[in-house]
């Protein structure tokens, strides 16, 4: 079993190398960029798309994060893409992967439906704003994007390094919107061979902190887990099991609305999107298998490693620096 | 004694219902993605924009590369279903439609229910991803 996950790491590395050197993550601006892409035949973009996708689909389900977090940063850094189509495509990736999950988080009771709707309603909405005004932005100036990007995948690169999500949080008083919305329910605690009750509190403020994150997922096209966890979950006291189920249901609602914008605005390029969509969805299914085998903490530490390096490369590119090539 | 079998666990109806009809949906959906896309790249189907000028120009903003290569926006891509890429955007409406339809299944198991606040805000929901596909918002301004 170690070698096996010895192989699979060193296979992982390789990939990420290989394609990070056919990417022209080396070339020094934009023009360099545009030569490599028109230097290689077409059909390559396709074929490198599949395979780091396929590897970044497997990587995002060990380290527990959404496909679109670590897509958008990661194509938008190393690959001659705009960051418009870059971000409409990150969304129906991220979009896949929800709608994907749904149908077996819904019928084990793992996504909550009373939970969900609310706060997808606010998220949904919001996230039209947000990819209006994130594509707005992008047309005065891309950099401005990719700043406000790589802060954003700083940040997140810090919650997920700090935050410390709880298994079953304490919740002591159900507030009054929270019972009015049947913000309660359970679920069969397989580890524990218990039903778990659970009720949630802190409404008001979970629910406006999801206008921020409806805005943030339209914007960058990241999807938005990363968010949802920490707010049903630390914020609002849902379980963890039940903040994961309901956040990856919400996601397939609140992308929804932005993939439309972004498709309805043209940044969806079939070339880029359906490897993109396809190799992320094998990569999660193949993840699944091997989160059985593998070190997910260790993972996630690497992930977390990656997301800082996106991020700041992000902001150095919109910067115009060029300290990180 | 509380066990599996617990009554409270069970799934509700119109949750399972939305369930299948997303199992369903989503992987019509994605293998119609794959079809298309196959059709696409392996040229059965020539595209509006030739592979040359797409890799030439997906560097640029949105809004200079539909000027460049003369692609619409909003649905505007229907009328260009005969073309190899834009046949692509069937596959794409289809998997962002799923939830519009999922959404009116909720609307009648909580009007069964007669609850009425989820079955106002599962309406509402169908509205505001309605407007968000309609392209009232998306499709201006190039």
């Amino acid at each position: 079993m170690e070698n096996f996950k010895l192989k699979f790491f060193c296979f992982a590395a390789a990939v990420m190398t290989v394609l990070m050197n056919v990417s022209p993550v080396l070339a020094e601006n934009a023009a360099d960029i545009a030569v490599a892409a028109s230097t290689k035949p077409w059909w390559v973009w396709p074929l490198i798309l599949l395979v780091f996708c396929f590897v970044l689909g497997v990587v995002a389900v060990l380290a527990g994060v959404g496909g679109g977090v670590l897509y958008v940063p990661l194509v938008s850094g190393f690959f001659p893409f705009h960051i418009d189509f870059v971000r409409g495509v990150g969304l129906m990736v991220a979009l896949a992967g929800a709608l994907a999950a749904g149908p077996g988080l819904l019928r084990r009771n793992l996504a909550n439906l009373r939970l969900a709707l609310p706060v997808a309603l606010i998220a949904s909405t919001f996230a039209i704003v947000g990819a209006l005004l994130g594509l707005h932005l992008s047309n005065l100036n891309p950099n401005i994007i990719q700043v406000l990007l790589g802060v954003t995948i700083t940040g997140i690169g810090f919650l997920l390094l700090f935050s410390k999500n709880t298994e079953k949080p304490v919740v002591t008083k159900q507030d009054a919107i929270s019972m009015a919305l049947g913000f309660n329910g359970c679920y069969w605690d397989d580890g524990a061979k218990e039903i778990v009750d659970w009720k949630t509190h802190r409404t008001i403020p979970g629910l406006l902190l999801f206008i921020l994150i409806g805005m943030l997922a339209g914007m960058f096209g990241l999807g938005a887990g990363w968010a949802n966890v920490p707010v049903l979950n630390l914020l609002m006291g849902a379980p963890m099991k039940i903040a994961v189920g309901t956040s990856k249901f919400l996601l397939s609602i609140t992308d929804t609305s932005a993939a439309w914008i972004y498709l309805n605005k043209g940044c969806v390029i079939p070339l880029i999107a359906v490897p993109s969509i396809v190799g992320l969805m094998l990569g999660s299914l193949v993840g699944v298998r091997l989160l059985a085998v593998a070190k997910p903490k260790m993972i996630r530490i690497m992930v977390i490693c990656v997301l800082f390096f996106a991020g700041l490369k992000a902001i150095d590119k919109g910067l115009g620096l060029g300290l990180l090539g | 004694m509380t066990t599996q079998d617990d009554a409270r666990l069970q799934t509700p109806a119109e949750q399972v219902v939305y369930a299948n009809i997303l199992t369903v949906g989503v992987w019509a959906s994605l293998a119609l993605m794959v079809i298309l896309y196959c059709l696409y790249v392996f040229g059965v189907i020539a595209p509006h924009v030739s592979f040359d000028v797409l890799t030439a120009n997906w560097g640029k903003g949105v809004h200079e590369y539909l000027q460049i290569t003369q692609s619409p926006n909003g649905w505007g891509w229907v009328a260009l279903l005969n073309k190899g890429d834009f046949l692509n955007y069937v596959g794409f409406g289809l998997l962002a439609l799923m939830t519009n339809f999922c959404f009116i299944v909720l609307v009648i198991g909580f009007a069964k229910k007669k609850d009425w606040v989820y079955m106002s805000i599962s309406i509402v929901e169908i509205v505001v991803l309605t407007l968000a596909a309609s392209g009232i918002f998306g499709s201006g301004g190039h």
